[in-house]
């Protein structure tokens, strides 16, 4: 691990659980994804020092901020960090520049105006200087609130939801603005949301949490479509989640029994013939067509369906099959948004699915309990 | 017009608020941010004075500091004269009288600072005495100076204790409130018309200025 990352360990019981280790590389985004409450903001209100956590330890290369066991918490005015709050707190009586100045307090007096004026122009602000924050658009605010946070010349950057409170064209932009930031700032970035597409979109880490915890954690492609467990699956929203056993083990192929169903899925070392075991496919990885079982014999794991449901959204078109079988499992999954003008699909349209057997992901099986899935 | 006691109320009601200015600063921003049990009786106790009739804090401030009694004994060894019947005594009366008028204002202004800017300011690298001076004090400045106005207005307007405690020695505890009744009793109407006017119009103006100042406060927080 390179020397300037940073390394958080925290621990307690209530009133916000947490239990969890990170890490974050210089020059790397990392996204902190879960529901709410999973103690995203408080990890960064701990790095930041706003928070005070029973047992923690937040360090960033040689410099330890925070060792309770050491008794070592240093104040946030000297952690070298900056925060991008959710609602930007930019100082409503300061002007942008003057907002950005205050931040430059390291600097001698005389150069914090023209440091200020250079880090605005980095947020492409350049002309907005003598504006106040009540007369800025919100996306102005928050490249405000980020001039600010980098104007400490920070040494770990914390954006905390930076894209909640903008529109979505905004939010589009920003989100280029900020991978090229983790460019030209080559510091641990660590950003809260909890939005898997954003996440995907700046981070090229992601850890999930729930409750405190790291479910998983690796690159945003990983964790969405190859989640380490049904819970992890659950708070992605991978929908298709379902039970089966594994068969056999065939050469790159691991062969499941689905109620009945044989299933080839791409294979799966970590589990024995026999074993109880959960899997899930991404939308993204079922083909639908209107064709009979024809070509049952060259493609694996087709199976006959009926279309119950299909929403048109603004790109795509969300579909809901149920399939033949006393088990009668739900598929859900999303198709070019012309695919049911083009081929007249309905709801009660006959079909046949394929599940690509790349995209079938097996996972340990929850508990002892069925699944309550599909 | 009585210009000596019309002056004296004016210098009693400077120095109140220069000492409750930074009394309502520090103890309003207290009150504003610490979180404590015990917190409401605190808050309790200070906003006594504007539900007690003065003639209330005046007793308990003679039989607390008059003469008889071990702080007035020490008082009076140390400066050679009683703290009850003196200007000094009157600016206590005065400070006490005029707690909640200092102090809630500036708690209020505090409080309406969200929690995220000061924690920003922080963040940015400021030490707790330049959120203070750079953030705090610039965002909650109107309620201060609204506090200390009405202090000042309330000083001059200030009857019961000031007559418990100060008694009506003319060039030392003789406020124009106390001439007004005093002129009253006299059965020199004009004199006690031409001062219970220069009150009116005082009054009239501070309150007038705090109206507007709370306008701009409510303003910028709202």
């Amino acid at each position: 691990m390179a020397d300037d990352a940073l390394t958080v360990t925290l621990q307690q019981k209530g009133p916000i659980p947490l239990d969890l280790t990170l890490s974050c590389a210089a020059g790397d985004v990392l996204a902190l994804v879960g529901p709410s409450g999973s103690g995203k903001s408080t990890i960064l209100r701990s790095i930041a020092g706003l928070y005070r956590p029973e047992v923690g330890r937040v360090s960033v290369g040689a410099s330890t901020w925070l060792d309770t066991s050491r008794r070592i918490d240093w104040p946030p005015y000297r952690r070298r960090v900056g925060l991008v709050f959710q609602n930007y707190a930019l100082f409503p009586h300061m002007t942008a520049l003057a907002n950005v100045a205050a931040a430059l307090g390291h600097l001698p007096r005389q150069e914090r105006s023209r440091r200020a004026g250079e880090l605005l122009e980095l947020v492409h602000l350049a002309d907005l200087h003598r504006r106040r924050p009540a007369e800025l658009s919100g996306g102005q605010q928050q490249r405000v609130a980020v001039a600010r946070a980098l104007a400490r010349d920070p040494d770990v950057l914390l954006l905390d939801e930076p894209f909640s409170a903008v529109d979505r064209v905004t939010r589009q932009r920003l989100y280029g603005e900020l991978r090229e930031l983790s460019r030209a700032f080559p510091i641990p970035i660590l950003v809260v949301t909890h939005d898997f597409d954003e996440a995907a979109r700046v981070a090229n880490r992601m850890c999930l949490l729930d409750r405190g915890r790291i479910l998983q954690t690796g690159t945003p492609r990983d964790v969405l479509a190859r989640p380490a467990s049904v819970q992890a699956a659950r708070l992605v929203d991978l929908r298709n989640v379902f039970e089966a056993r594994i068969l056999s083990q065939d050469g790159p192929l691991t062969i499941l029994d689905w109620n009945g169903r044989t299933l080839q899925a791409a294979r799966s070392e970590a589990h024995q013939a026999g074993a109880k075991v959960a899997w899930a496919i991404a939308g993204t990885q079922v083909l639908l067509s209107r064709t009979d079982l024809d070509q049952a014999d060259s493609q694996p794991n087709r199976f006959s369906a009926t279309i119950r449901d299909l929403v048109h959204l603004s790109e795509s078109l969300a579909v809901t099959v149920v399939l033949d079988g006393p088990d009668a499992p739900v598929l859900s999954m999303t198709l070019p948004a012309h695919y049911a003008r083009r081929t007249g699909l309905g709801p009660g349209s006959v079909v046949t699915v394929a599940l690509m057997p790349e995209g079938i992901h097996v996972m340990t099986a929850e508990g002892e309990g069925p699944s309550d899935c599909g | 017009m009585d210009w000596v006691a019309f002056s004296l109320s004016i210098k009693l009601g400077l120095v109140t608020v220069a000492v409750l200015l930074p009394v309502g600063v520090f103890v309003g921003r207290w009150l504003a941010y610490a979180r404590f049990s015990g917190k409401g009786f605190v808050e309790a106790a200070l906003a006594l004075p504007l539900v007690l009739p003065p003639t209330v804090v005046g007793y308990y401030l003679l039989v607390s500091v008059g003469g008889a009694t071990p702080i007035g004994q020490a008082w009076a060894a140390t400066f050679g004269h009683n703290l009850v019947f003196s200007f000094e005594g009157l600016v206590l009366a005065s400070v006490i009288v005029n707690l909640p008028f200092a102090i809630q204002p500036a708690q209020r202004a505090f409080e309406a600072i969200a929690p995220e800017i000061r924690e920003a300011a922080a963040v940015s690298g400021l030490s707790p005495w330049s959120v203070l001076r750079r953030i705090e004090l610039p965002l909650a400045w109107q309620g201060i100076l609204m506090g200390l106005v009405l202090t000042f207005a309330h000083t001059l307007g200030e009857f019961g204790v000031v007559l418990m405690v100060g008694g009506s020695i003319p060039g030392e505890t003789k406020t124009v409130a106390i001439a007004i009744y005093d002129r009253v009793q006299a059965f020199d109407t004009a004199s006690a018309g031409i001062m219970a006017a220069t009150l009116l119009v005082m009054s009239l103006a501070t309150l007038g200025l705090i109206y507007r100042l709370s306008s701009q406060v409510g303003r910028r927080h709202g």
